[in-house]
């Protein structure tokens, strides 16, 4: 009963959001900047996240400086700070392994802007942040454990 | 959307530029339930913030329900000068959206 349930609420959701994005008109690109990446968003795992949003393969890097507590009392607010040591950087995404969709949010970074992001992300459970950064082509990653008592997603 | 939904801080450091913004927003993942009627409440968050830089896209950001309610968002950018002008704007998985234009000081 309660599987049966479950699949219920993630199809219907599913259906929920084509239609949103359709009836926004958020599916067409926009002229430069990528449309909102549906696959990585609501991949289930770490890997397929990456892998959808183009960022497979990273290398781990000593040079991203992931800023999160230890421990977070309220999974629904961990501070997180990504700042990034290489050149030339494009995009940095923030995942929450714990978390069922563990892609938080990913930044295109344009002209100019330093390989810095600042954010708060939900957590549901214990687990590793791990930031993504991509930088003349290579994608490197790093990550940090962040321990949740109380998790922030779901009532 | 209620007016004023964004609050914006930049400054601007020798040639850099610190932006800091607050989006209020209640950031629903669609996981939740209503506690009250049982029902599952409708997913509802910030896709997609851009900052703009005197017309130039400086950052984008594309967002899931993972992040959390009332969102924040810092960055930086060279290339900045007290007085430019900086755009956020923001839309939600419902197409609604909002813009705020500020000085950077």
């Amino acid at each position: 009963m309660t599987i049966k349930r479950r699949m219920f609420l993630k199809g219907s959701l599913a259906a929920g959001t084509v239609s949103v994005a359709v009836s926004a008109g958020l599916l067409t690109p926009g002229p430069v900047l990528a449309a909102w990446n549906k696959v990585a968003f609501e991949a289930k795992s770490v890997d397929d996240a990456l892998q959808g949003a183009g960022l497979s393969g990273a290398a781990d890097s000593g040079d991203i400086k992931i800023k999160a507590p230890d421990i977070a009392e309220n999974g629904a607010v961990v501070p997180v700070t990504i700042s990034a040591g290489m050149d030339g950087a494009e995009a940095i995404a923030i995942l929450a392994a714990g978390n069922g969709v563990p892609l938080t949010s990913s930044y295109a970074l344009g002209k100019g802007a330093e390989p810095y992001v600042s954010t708060r992300v939900k957590m549901a459970k214990t687990g590793n942040v791990v930031a993504v950064v991509k930088a003349g082509g290579k994608v490197y990653m790093s990550k940090k454990e962040v321990k949740v008592t109380i998790g922030g997603c779901g009532g | 959307m209620a007016k004023k939904s964004i609050k914006v801080r930049a400054k601007a450091k020798g040639d850099v530029a610190t932006v800091k913004c607050l989006i209020s927003h209640p950031m629903e993942t669609g996981l939740r339930k209503d506690k009250k009627t049982g029902k599952v409440i409708p997913a509802h968050f910030v896709q997609e913030v851009i900052g703009k830089h005197n017309g130039n896209t400086v950052m984008t950001a594309h967002w899931s329900g993972g992040i959390s309610k009332n969102p924040y968002l810092s960055f930086k950018f060279a290339g900045a000068k007290k007085g430019d002008t900086l755009n956020i704007s923001w839309t939600d998985n419902k197409g609604g959206g909002d813009s705020l234009d500020a000085k950077i000081k």
